[in-house]
């Protein structure tokens, strides 16, 4: 028994830093769909035409480029809590992301939530939280580095307090510490597999073994950092090895970010099972990815994840 | 566009939605335009556009020969036979709104091309010949020329008589290049032979030199507006045509010298009598050349 023929998604991966090998390596592994978060880009933007262009680069040429390797991109859109820390600039976003939010494909408000636990913060994603319930989106909370289990309990209290529905909102980064509390209060409890830093997948095998697959999502989160866009499907292979049922991973794989994210009614299963071949050369899309000498990839997309390691600490 | 067609061109599209989408699809839009038409904030419309394919899908249209020919007296060269019913919806939107202040209008347009996604993207482009105030749109539709997206790209150059009628001779110029560069069929580049001039002849004639000297092959279609300005640069290039062994090259040459009034040119010509006649029987002509590059 292998993941050979699973399908995956990716509810949290930033895109626009990788490259088109990891697009590659992802369809390969079985990855059919990804949700490409709006973050910051390493550093503050310092300009409103910045946040612009970048949420249209996630409608626009991200999802094109996603394409062209048979793998179907959706995005959230929102203002992340370290840049809500400039609040004039802030001000401004708010005010463009109405224009945003309701495009095709757009999938939630994210990654919202606390970094420093700011005033500035928490007055963004307190408005933020008010868009999506007036747009009946789902949230994507990014909770904090430091002072972890706090924020988080704070975010869904929040959350709560601007009336959020708990099935609506995707509560991400959690670890062993925070599990129980999100899952009680009824959140979608997503896992960022990121090495170093966030949850290893061991850990992550560990925490299915113990509180079951309803509610938990994986992701990678993979970005400009040293991280790994191939988390998902090398925790499914994982999660296999180590007695975890095919059903259960499947869930926390594939279906419950299909099934929290899909409340848009921007994410559908058919997006992707009714469209399975790609053709880099057909007439549509032609030469934009490819250049000069290079040859298209044609045919059937099928899984084959063979990966060195499926082990990521 | 001559205004006065305005409507009558609405009420095409608008039977054309109809014909294409649910009834619900078509109740929701017409109470979008109605809001559209009357409210003072142009949010109403960015929202609509937004949500479109939610409301109305996203199939493509069905379009009979006479519907063709019907939407191409409304409004010469406009073609919609690639068209979704999302993108057909987006567009009556687009026509709905008020548009007596040339000023507001566009920049109302303008902010919806700054934000859109890459389906919101190709209606815009495809929907410009059927805007009011068409000039306003010249810079945006030659910024667009330069994205990478193929399916945006299609949509301002291929079956869009915008081009033809709004671009400067340097960007038609550039878009004939660029069309031919990612591998597209020139046979769909509205009004191509009315703007064909020596300087593009002199670029594609470039073009195939480079290629040539990297050891690749250009499309026989690249000859199409060279023909009409072979000079006595260029023939050396028809010679090598009429030289290859494939047969589709030297058909494009005797196309070639056949809009040429060039003596020289004239005189290769005479020397293929059989190829002649089969252009003057209509057995060829550049879209059979097309048609060959795209099954190629």
């Amino acid at each position: 028994m292998n993941t050979l023929n699973m399908k995956f998604i990716d509810p949290h991966i930033h895109m626009t830093s990788r490259t088109t090998d990891d697009y590659a390596a992802m369809q390969k592994a079985g990855i059919v769909a990804i949700i490409e978060p709006a973050f910051w880009l390493g550093q503050p933007r310092t300009e409103l035409g910045s946040f612009k262009d970048y949420y249209s680069s996630l409608i626009g040429w991200e999802r094109f480029r996603a394409s062209q390797f048979g793998i179907k991109h959706y995005c959230t859109i929102g203002l992340n809590s370290k840049e809500a820390n400039n609040e004039a600039l802030a001000e401004e976003v708010m005010d463009l992301l109405p224009m945003f939010i309701c495009k095709e494909g757009v999938v939630g408000v994210g990654e919202i939530g606390y970094d420093d636990q700011t005033a500035a913060e928490d007055k963004y994603y307190r408005l933020q939280l008010d868009l999506a319930k007036e747009a009946n989106l789902p949230v994507q909370i990014h909770t904090p580095h430091r002072d972890k289990k706090a924020g988080t309990i704070r975010s869904m209290e929040v959350a709560l307090e601007h009336k959020l529905d708990p099935h609506m909102v995707i509560v991400d980064h959690n670890n062993e510490e925070t599990v129980k509390d999100v899952l009680d209060r009824g959140f979608w409890a997503a896992f960022t597999i990121y090495p170093n830093t966030k949850m290893g997948n061991e850990r992550m095998v560990e925490i299915v073994k113990q509180y079951g697959s309803e509610r938990i999502i994986v992701n990678s989160a993979a970005d400009w950092g040293i991280s790994d866009p191939l988390a998902v499907p090398k925790t499914a292979s994982l999660m296999l090895e180590r007695g975890i049922n095919l059903d259960d991973i499947h869930k926390v794989c594939y279906q419950n970010a299909l099934d929290s994210f899909g409340q848009s009614g921007q994410m559908k299963e058919s997006d992707w099972l009714e469209n399975t071949t790609i053709d880099q050369s057909q007439k549509l899309f032609n030469n934009s990815i490819l250049r000069g000498g290079q040859l298209p990839t044609i045919g059937e997309i099928r899984t084959n994840p063979i990966f060195d390691s499926n082990i990521i600490k | 566009m001559e205004s006065k067609l305005l409507p009558n061109l609405l009420e095409f599209l608008e039977a054309l939605l109809s014909k294409n989408a649910t009834p619900e699809a078509r109740t929701w839009l017409t109470e979008k335009q109605k809001l559209v038409q009357f409210s003072d904030s142009a949010k109403t419309l960015y929202l609509a556009f937004s949500s479109a394919p939610r409301y109305v899908g996203k199939s493509a249209l069905n379009l009979s020969s006479e519907e063709l020919e019907q939407v191409n007296q409304l409004r010469n060269g406009f073609n919609p036979t690639n068209w979704t019913t999302d993108q057909l919806a987006r567009t009556i939107l687009l026509l709905s709104l008020p548009s007596e202040n040339a000023e507001t209008y566009s920049k109302t347009i303008l902010k919806l091309f700054g934000t859109a996604d890459m389906g919101e993207l190709v209606a815009l482009y495809a929907a410009l010949p059927l805007l009011p105030h068409p000039e306003k749109f010249v810079a945006q539709a030659t910024e667009g020329i330069r994205t990478n997206m193929g399916n945006v790209y299609e949509a301002i150059a291929l079956n869009n008589p915008y081009p033809f009628e709004h671009f400067s001779e340097a960007a038609f110029n550039q878009m004939v290049l660029k069309t031919i560069f990612v591998g597209k069929s020139l046979n769909y580049i509205y009004g191509l032979d009315e703007r064909s001039n020596p300087d593009l002849a002199r670029m594609l004639s470039d073009y195939a030199h480079e290629r040539w000297a990297a050891g690749r092959t250009v499309t026989p279609e690249l000859w199409r507006p060279v023909g009409p300005h072979i000079n006595e640069a260029i023939l050396p290039d028809i010679k090598r045509l009429f030289s290859s062994e494939n047969e589709t090259e030297q058909e494009a040459a005797v196309l070639a010298c056949s809009q040429s009034s060039y003596p020289e040119a004239q005189a290769l010509l005479d020397k293929h009598p059989m190829l002649k006649h089969k252009i003057s029987e209509g057995q060829l002509a550049w879209s059979h050349i097309s048609q060959k590059a795209i099954t190629a």
